[in-house]
């Protein structure tokens, strides 16, 4: 069943008189419990997409719905992962990650129960009483992702999640994703520049050109991560070593390439 | 620190050599010890009905009811005006006119609404301690990166909740900074109201102390207004130090 829908989604620009084509007939279907991967260069419109399956931006055509409900506002259930965190400063660890529920008036104890489970499933034991600005990029994300998680939304958004983060946290946090998303399957859009991540982390990838951003192709990932025993190898690096994998990367990669037309590179 | 310590002593040793000079009657200039001493008189011996202590809580009292009044419609107002594209259409006009009122041309006003009443003093510190309150919440408010309000949207928060959980936190470096000015120029206008519309405070002494013509009496009251001033920013900088440390700025 389809959980995300986009149906001739278009988008608009307008700038000093000049209207720009930013989306153009996207049409995406995203299964329950899907991982879903966007990928594309930047200024493709990956962020506007999810944008707009989260409610902070509109199509100018077409629509996005979520659970077969049109996407007009924001809510808890489509949790977001931002790009920079965006974690309140002022708030605590717990206190974040206790926000949403608050929203959705979740009893208190039932509270304690899922942010202490998500507190300990991230890592972020110790650190309940921890101000984000005493946390590590990486530490701070985990929170961000600890969140979006404990409101047990029907989709979750995340836009270049681990794009602030430097290599080596990255690498981490992309395990740690993968166990979570194994453990817990949730309907995923992931929007992302990196092509690995998208691979070693998606069911489908979806690649997406530029001006106006039009999907390209769209990758199942699944057919081969199962054949191959991806998840059976602990280490990110041991399956990006994998000819299967690198196999699809490249592709990915010149597909990317392609349309850069003539440009350096 | 060694400077200002030597500013003050070249301060007090000018205008003593001033006073004893004899340029001018010591009635209207008195030297720095006989204004001491006639501040510590105040403190002891009743002036126009009260102490200068009594003065100065009665002064505090109005001064508080006042700037409570500014913050409490204040800080919500500048919040909703942020928040809300129409309400802020809908009264910024209405705000831009009045704050050019100076807090002391409200006084006529006062005067012929509550006469010598608590309403005429407390709405005279409020049209002063007033918009800077407001203007300052807004702008914080304001400025808020949009970030955080998009992660309150869609955490499920509504505009109270996220007017009281992200735009007034978020605003707070920039709401107590126009506390301290508000604090400051509410001090200001307060004394200038009491020095027409009141029967008790230090303004209200002084006014007994010029018909009395008694220089000392004016000079300790305008000491007092500015001891008193120089605790408050000093106890609003502390609030403010103490809110950016627990942000880590």
């Amino acid at each position: 069943m389809a959980i995300i829908q986009f149906k001739g989604v278009g988008r608009v620009f307008h700038q000093g008189g000049q209207a720009f084509v930013a989306l153009d007939g996207i049409n995406l279907e995203v299964q329950d419990r899907e991982f879903v991967a966007i990928v594309g260069p930047s200024g493709c419109g990956k962020t506007t997409c999810m944008r707009m399956a989260a409610g902070l931006e509109h199509p100018s055509s077409g629509s996005v719905s979520v659970d077969g409900v049109t996407v007009t506002s924001p809510g808890p259930d489509r949790a977001v992962v931002f790009q920079q965190f965006a974690l309140f400063p002022w708030k605590t660890v717990w206190d974040n990650i206790e926000f949403g529920l608050l929203s959705l008036g979740v009893a208190a104890d039932e509270r304690r129960r899922r942010i202490e489970h998500y507190i300990g499933l991230m890592g972020l034991t110790g650190y309940e009483r921890a101000f984000p600005h005493q946390l590590s990029g990486g530490m701070q994300q985990r929170v961000a992702i600890a969140r979006a998680y404990v409101l047990d939304p029907k989709v979750l958004l995340m836009d270049e999640p681990f794009g602030a983060l430097d290599a080596q946290t990255r690498v981490v946090m992309q395990e740690e994703l993968v166990r979570l998303a194994r453990q817990h399957p949730r309907t995923v859009l992931f929007i992302t520049h990196a092509v690995e991540e998208a691979v070693y982390l998606a069911d489908r990838v979806v690649v997406m050109s530029r001006r106006p951003g039009t999907i390209r192709e769209v990758i199942d990932v699944r057919s081969v991560r199962e054949g191959e025993r991806w998840d059976a190898i602990a280490r990110i690096e041991d399956v990006m070593d994998q000819a299967s994998f690198v196999h699809l990367r490249t592709h990915i990669w010149k597909l990317l390439r392609e349309q850069r037309g003539n440009a350096a590179h | 620190m060694r400077l200002t310590a030597w500013g003050a002593s070249a301060f007090l040793l000018l205008w003593s050599v001033a006073a004893l000079s004899g340029i001018t009657s010591r009635q209207f200039l008195p030297a720095p010890w006989e204004v001491m001493t006639r501040f510590a008189q105040l403190l002891a011996e009743p002036f126009a009905g009260y102490t200068l202590l009594a003065h100065l809580v009665s002064s505090m009292q109005r001064f508080a009811m006042g700037f409570a009044l500014a913050v409490a419609v204040g800080i919500p107002l500048g919040l909703v005006m942020a928040y809300f594209r129409w309400v802020d259409r809908l009264v910024s006009p209405l705000f831009e006119a009045v704050r050019f009122v100076a807090p002391i041309a409200w006084v006529p006003f006062a005067a012929l609404w509550f006469g010598t009443g608590i309403g005429g003093p407390v709405l005279i510190i409020f049209m002063g301690a007033f918009p800077p309150v407001l203007i300052n919440t807004y702008r914080g408010a304001k400025f808020v990166d949009r970030k955080y309000i998009e992660a309150a949207r869609m955490l499920g928060a509504g505009p109270l909740r996220a007017m009281s959980q992200v735009l007034l936190p978020a605003a707070m470096p920039s709401i107590v900074a126009g506390l301290r000015i508000s604090a400051g120029l509410g001090w200001q206008s307060l004394v200038g109201a009491e020095l027409i519309v009141a029967s008790s405070g230090v303004g209200y002494m002084m006014v007994k102390g010029q018909a009395a013509v008694s220089t000392t009496t004016v000079m300790s009251g305008m000491i007092a207004i500015g001891l008193v001033g120089m605790l408050i920013d000093i106890a609003l900088r502390r609030l403010q130090r103490y809110i950016e440390q627990r942000r880590g700025l």
